[in-house]
C-alpha cells in the first residue's frame, strides 16, 4: 500500500522516514554550516590586520573553539549521516534503515545538544575558550562555568551518533536485498560500514573523558590534576584516542561519494573496487594507533615516539592506493565535468596535498617545528574543506536530482565551485607559509612579518563564505523551480538509486530488487 | 583546447617569471617568509634538512600523479571524442603503488629516527635551566646559579590597540629575556604552574609543552651570539597570543658577569625587605607591579572579565580585613586561576600592589602594607 508524508510540522517531528529524517540531517547541518562559517569570518575578520581591532582575545578564543566544534560536530558528522539516511537504504535496496524510530530520535535530540552548546554564548564567563581539542586543566579547573553545558552538549552529540551508527550497521548488515553480496555495495556502502564501527569504538571514548571533566569540575576527583595526583598528559591520550579515529569517521564517508561520482562522470567502473575496500579497512585499523602524533611534544619516550611516527607514515599507503585508484579510473575514460564531477577532482588534487603535509607533520622531529603552527591549520583545513565538506557538496549536486526530481541550474553549480576553489586555496594556503615561518596557531594577534598572507587569507574566507550563498540559492531554485529530472539523471550511472524515479518515490523498495 | 590550456598556463606562471628577473626566487622565498627557518643550531639545521627532504618527495609524487590526472582529463574527455575503456583491475599495479610508497617511507623514515635519538639525548649538560610556564610569562630558574626571575610581554597596550606604530619586534620582546652562554650544552627543565603551554623557539627548533606535575627535557647548543625569538605554542587561556620567548645568547665570559649581577640585585633585593617605605612609594610602585603581573586578569581598570576573572574595585577582598588580601595574593587561591604571587613577586613588590590595590579606582581604604609584614606571612607568623 503506498500512502504519502503526513501534513504540516508533525510530518517532520514524528516521522520515521528516512528519507525525510536524511533531509533534516542535511537542512541542520547546513544550518551549522553557516553558523560555524560566522565564526570563522569573526576570526578572520581579527586576524585582517595585526593588532587587536574587532575582538577581545577572551572572545577569540570562545571563537576558534566554537568554529571547531560546530563545524566538525554539527555540521561535517550530520551531514554524512544525512547522506547516509537517504542513500544507504536505496543503495542497498532496502525499503528504509532497520531502526526507524531510533533513527528519528538520533536526528531530533541534535537541535538540542547545538541550542544547548549555542546558548553559552550568552553565559557569564562566555562560551567554552579552550580550543576544540579542550585540553584538561584549561577545560576544567581554568573553564568558564559554561564548560558544564558543554560537556552536556557533548553527551547528546555522541549519543545521537551511536544511535545513527547502530542504524547504519543494522541497515548495512540484514537488509541488502537478495544478490546485494558484501563486494557488490556500493562503495559509500563500505565506507559508512567501517566509518559506523568507528564511530561505536570511539563516541564512548569521547563520553568518557568529558565525564572525567565533569567529575573533576564538580565531584573533586583529580583524573587530570596535577595538584590532587591526576595527570593532564592522561587527558590527551583519552580525548586523541577518540580524536584521532574521528578525523577519519569525518574523511571515509567522503572517499565512498568520491567513489561513486568518478566512475558515473569518466563513464568507466571504479578501477580497483577490492583494493578500495581493503585500503579502506586499513585506514580504519590504522587510525587507533597513531593518535600519539598529535602529541610529538608532551614528552613521550623516545621509543613511543617512534612507534607512533612510523605507524602514522604507514597511514600514506592506503591513502595513496586510494588516489592512485581514482586517477587511474578516470584514466581513459570519457570524461565531463558536471559540478559533482568538478567538486571529486577537487577533491582528490586538494585532499592529496592536505595528505602531503599530513606526511610532512608525521617526521616527529620536523612536526617539533610544525606543532600548534599554521601549518597544521592549513593541513587539517585542507583535508577538511576540500575533503570532507567538498564532497558533501559534491554529494548534494549528485544526488539532489533524485531527491527532488529537478535538474540543478548547472552554471552557478560550476560559479559555485570556481569561487569555492578559488576562495579556499586563497585562504588555506597561505597558512601553510605563515605556519612555517613561525606563526603559532589560535592566537588572536601576530607579529607584522605574518601580516601579508593573513590579510590574503581574511579575504578568501570572506569569497569561500560569499560563495555558500550561491549554493544554497541553487539548492532551494533547484527543489522549487529545477527543470524535471529523468530518473537515470546522468548518463548510465550504476546503482540501485538510478532504477527508482526521480524524484525517490516515498517508500521505496518496499518490495526487494533482485541484484544480479 | 590545448590554447585554453596554455592560457592558463602563462597566467599561473607569468607573474612569477617576472618575480625571478627580478630578484632571485631565493630571496623572495626569504622576504615573504614562506618556509620553515634553518635556524642557528645543528639539531634545528637537520630538521629543516628532514622537512626539505620531505617537501621534495611530495612535490615529486605530486608532479607524477598530478601530471597524470591533468593528462586524462584534457586527453580523455568526452568533448574530445574520447571513447571509455572498461578496465578496472590490476593486481600488478596494486602491488606497485603499495610498495614504491612504503619504501619511500622507510628512506623517510631512517635519518628522521637518527635525528629524533640526538634530540632526546639530554645527557652531558653544560648548564640546567628549569622553565616554568605560568598564565602568560614564563620564569627562568638557573637551578646551580641560584636565580631566578620572570619574563614577560613588554610591547605596550597602545600598540597591540592600534594607538601606536608597532615596532619590528611587535608581540615578540620581553622585560627580561633568557640569557645561555654560547657554545655550552644548555639542558632546559620544561614545566608549568597552572596549565598547559609549550616552550618553543624555532631557531633553536626546540618546543616542548610545559606541563604542570611533569617536567620535560630538552637541550640546545648555540654557536652564534643573537637574540632569538619564539612564543608560547599551546593553547593557555586568554593572553596565549602574548606570552613570547626571548633568548640572548652571549660568550660565556659576559654569560658569567651577567650571573654574578644577577645574584648581587638578589641581595640588594632582599635588604629593601627591612626597609619602612611611604604610602606614596608604595602606591607608585604598586602601580607598576600591578600592570605587569595583574592586570591581564583584573584589568588594569580593576574591573576585571566578569564570569571569569572578578574585579577587585570595590571587590570585598579590597576592601576588607588587609590580612585576608594580602593572603590571597601570597598564597593565591587553590584550583583557580588565581596564583600564589608568594614565590613569583618579591615582598617589596607584594606590599606594594596590596597597598595600590586597596587605594586604587576608588577602592579608598587609606591603609598599607611594609615588606616586613608580607615577610612574616610567608613565614607564617
Ligand atoms: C591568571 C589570572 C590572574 C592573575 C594574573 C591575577 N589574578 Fe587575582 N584572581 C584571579 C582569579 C580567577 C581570582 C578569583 C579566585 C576565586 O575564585 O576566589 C582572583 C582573585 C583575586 C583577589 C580576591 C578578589 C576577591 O574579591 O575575591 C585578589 C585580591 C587578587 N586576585 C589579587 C591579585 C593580584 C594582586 C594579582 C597580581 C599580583 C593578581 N590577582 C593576578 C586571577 C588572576
Ligand atoms: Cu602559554
Amino acid at each position: 500500500m503506498a500512502h504519502g508524508p503526513a501534513k504540516g510540522l508533525t510530518r517532520w517531528l514524528y516521522t520515521t522516514n528516512h528519507k525525510d529524517i536524511g533531509s533534516m540531517y542535511l537542512w541542520f547541518s547546513f544550518a551549522m554550516f553557516l553558523l560555524g562559517g560566522v565564526f570563522a569570518l569573526v576570526i578572520r575578520a581579527e586576524l585582517f590586520e595585526p593588532g587587536l581591532q574587532i575582538v577581545e582575545p577572551e572572545f577569540f578564543n570562545q571563537m576558534t573553539t566554537m568554529h571547531g566544534l560546530v563545524m566538525v560536530f554539527g555540521a561535517v558528522m550530520p551531514a554524512f549521516v544525512g547522506l547516509a539516511n537517504w542513500m544507504i537504504p536505496m543503495m542497498v535496496g532496502a525499503p528504509d534503515m532497520a531502526l526507524p524510530r531510533m533513527n528519528n530520535w538520533s536526528f531530533w535530540i541534535l537541535p538540542f545538544a547545538f541550542s544547548m552548546l549555542a546558548s553559552t554564548l550568552f553565559m557569564e564567563g562566555g562560551a567554552p575558550n579552550f580550543g576544540w581539542t579542550f585540553y584538561a586543566p584549561l577545560s576544567t579547573t581554568y573553564a568558564p562555568p559554561s564548560v558544564t553545558f558543554f560537556i552536556f552538549a557533548v553527551h547528546i552529540m555522541g549519543a545521537s551518533s551511536i544511535m545513527g551508527s547502530i542504524n547504519i550497521i543494522a541497515t548495512i548488515l540484514n537488509m541488502r536485498a537478495p544478490g546485494m553480496t558484501l563486494m557488490k555495495m556500493p562503495l559509500f556502502v563500505w565506507t559508512w560500514l567501517i566509518t559506523a564501527y568507528l564511530l561505536i569504538a570511539v563516541m564512548p571514548v569521547l563520553a568518557g573523558v568529558v565525564t572525567m571533566m565533569l567529575m573533576d569540575i564538580h565531584f573533586g576527583t583529580s583524573f587530570f590534576d596535577a595538584a590532587g595526583g591526576g595527570d593532564p598528559v592522561l587527558f590527551q591520550h583519552v580525548f586523541w584516542f577518540f580524536g584521532h579515529p574521528e578525523v577519519y569517521i569525518m574523511i571515509l564517508p567522503a572517499f565512498g561519494v568520491v567513489s561513486q561520482i568518478i566512475p558515473t562522470f569518466a563513464r568507466k567502473p571504479l578501477f580497483g573496487y577490492a583494493s578500495m575496500v581493503y585500503a579502506t579497512s586499513s585506514i580504519a585499523f590504522l587510525s587507533f594507533i597513531v593518535w600519539a602524533h598529535h602529541m610529538f611534544t608532551v614528552g613521550i619516550p623516545v621509543a613511543g615516539e617512534l612507534f607512533f611516527m612510523y605507524a602514522t607514515m604507514l597511514i600514506a599507503v592506503p591513502t595513496g592506493v586510494k588516489v592512485f585508484n581514482w586517477v587511474t579510473t578516470m584514466f581513459k575514460g570519457s570524461m565531463t565535468f558536471e559540478t559533482p564531477m568538478l567538486f571529486s577532482i577537487a577533491f582528490v588534487i586538494l585532499f592529496s596535498i592536505g595528505g602531503f603535509s599530513g606526511l610532512m607533520l608525521a617526521i616527529a622531529p620536523a612536526d617539533f617545528q610544525y606543532h600548534d603552527t599554521y601549518f597544521v591549520v592549513a593541513h587539517f583545513h585542507y583535508v577538511l574543506v576540500p575533503g570532507a565538506i567538498f564532497s558533501i557538496i559534491a554529494a548534494t549536486y549528485y544526488w539532489l536530482p533524485k531527491w527532488c526530481g529537478r535538474m540543478y541550474n548547472e552554471t552557478m553549480g560550476k560559479v559555485h565551485f570556481w569561487l569555492a576553489f578559488i576562495g579556499l586555496n586563497i585562504t588555506f594556503f597561505p597558512m601553510h607559509f605563515v605556519g612555517l615561518a613561525g606563526m603559532p596557531r589560535r592566537i588572536p594577534d601576530y607579529n607584522i612579518q605574518f601580516a601579508d598572507f593573513n590579510m590574503i587569507a581574511s579575504v578568501g574566507a570572506f569569497l569561500f563564505g560569499a560563495a555558500q550563498i550561491l549554493f544554497l540559492w541553487n539548492v532551494i531554485a533547484t527543489i522549487r523551480s529545477g527543470k524535471p529530472a529523468t530518473a537515470e539523471v546522468w548518463e548510465n550511472p550504476e546503482g540501485l538509486e538510478w532504477t527508482v524515479d526521480s524524484p525517490a518515490p516515498y517508500h521505496t523498495f518496499s518490495v526487494p530488487p533482485e541484484v544480479k | 583546447m590545448l590554447k585554453r590550456a596554455q592560457r592558463l598556463f602563462a597566467w599561473l606562471l607569468g607573474p612569477a617569471v617576472l618575480m625571478m628577473s627580478h630578484q632571485s626566487l631565493a630571496d623572495e622565498v626569504e622576504h615573504w617568509g614562506v618556509n620553515m627557518t634553518q635556524g642557528v643550531t645543528q639539531m634545528s639545521q637537520e630538521i629543516y634538512g628532514l622537512h626539505m627532504n620531505i617537501f621534495w618527495w611530495c612535490v615529486g609524487i605530486g608532479v607524477v600523479v598530478f601530471g597524470i590526472m591533468f593528462y586524462t582529463m584534457i586527453v580523455h574527455r568526452k568533448a574530445n571524442g574520447a571513447k571509455a575503456s572498461n578496465f578496472h583491475e590490476s593486481t600488478k599495479l596494486e602491488i606497485i603503488w603499495t610498495v614504491a610508497p612504503f619504501l619511500i617511507l622507510i628512506i623517510m623514515a631512517v635519518p628522521a629516527t637518527k635525528t629524533l635519538v640526538k634530540i632526546y639525548d639530554t645527557s652531558e649538560a653544560d648548564l640546567d635551566i628549569l622553565i616554568t610556564g605560568y598564565q602568560w610569562k614564563w620564569k627562568y630558574d638557573y637551578i646551580a646559579e641560584d636565580v631566578a626571575f620572570f619574563s614577560s610581554l613588554s610591547t605596550p597596550a597602545d600598540q597591540i590597540y592600534n594607538r601606536a606604530p608597532k615596532g619590528p619586534n611587535y608581540l615578540l620582546e620581553v622585560d627580561e629575556p633568557l640569557v645561555i652562554p654560547t657554545k655550552k650544552k644548555v639542558r632546559f627543565l620544561i614545566t608549568a604552574n597552572d596549565v598547559i603551554h609549550a616552550w618553543w623557539v624555532p631557531d633553536f627548533a626546540v618546543k616542548k609543552d610545559a606541563i604542570p606535575g611533569f617536567v620535560n627535557e630538552s637541550w640546545t647548543y648555540v654557536e652564534e651570539p643573537g637574540i632569538y625569538r619564539g612564543q608560547c605554542a599551546e593553547l593557555c587561556g586568554k593572553d596565549h597570543g602574548f606570552m613570547p620567548i626571548v633568548v640572548k645568547a652571549v660568550p660565556e665570559a659576559e654569560y658569567l658577569e651577567w650571573i654574578s649581577a644577577k645574584q648581587a640585585d638578589a641581595v640588594a633585593l632582599k635588604a629593601l625587605t627591612e626597609k619602612t617605605f611611604t604610602f606614596d612609594e608604595l602606591y607608585t610602585k604598586g602601580e607598576e607591579v600591578y600592570a605587569k603581573n595583574c592586570a591581564a586578569c583584573h584589568m588594569a581598570n580593576g574591573e576585571g572579565v566578569p564570569g571569569v576573572f572578578p574585579g577587585l574595585k570595590g571587590s570585598a577582598v579590597a576592601l576588607g580585613p588587609i590580612n585576608t588580601h594580602n593572603d590571597v595574593v601570597v598564597n593565591g587561591v587553590p584550583g583557580t586561576a588565581m596564583q600564589a604571587f608568594g614565590g613569583q613577586l618579591s615582598e617589596v613588590d607584594v606590599a606594594a600592589v596590596v597597598t595600590y590595590e586597596r587605594n586604587a579606582w576608588g577602592n579608598n581604604m587609606g591603609d598599607h602594607v611594609q615588606p616586613i609584614d608580607v615577610l612574616k606571612l610567608k613565614q607564617g607568623k
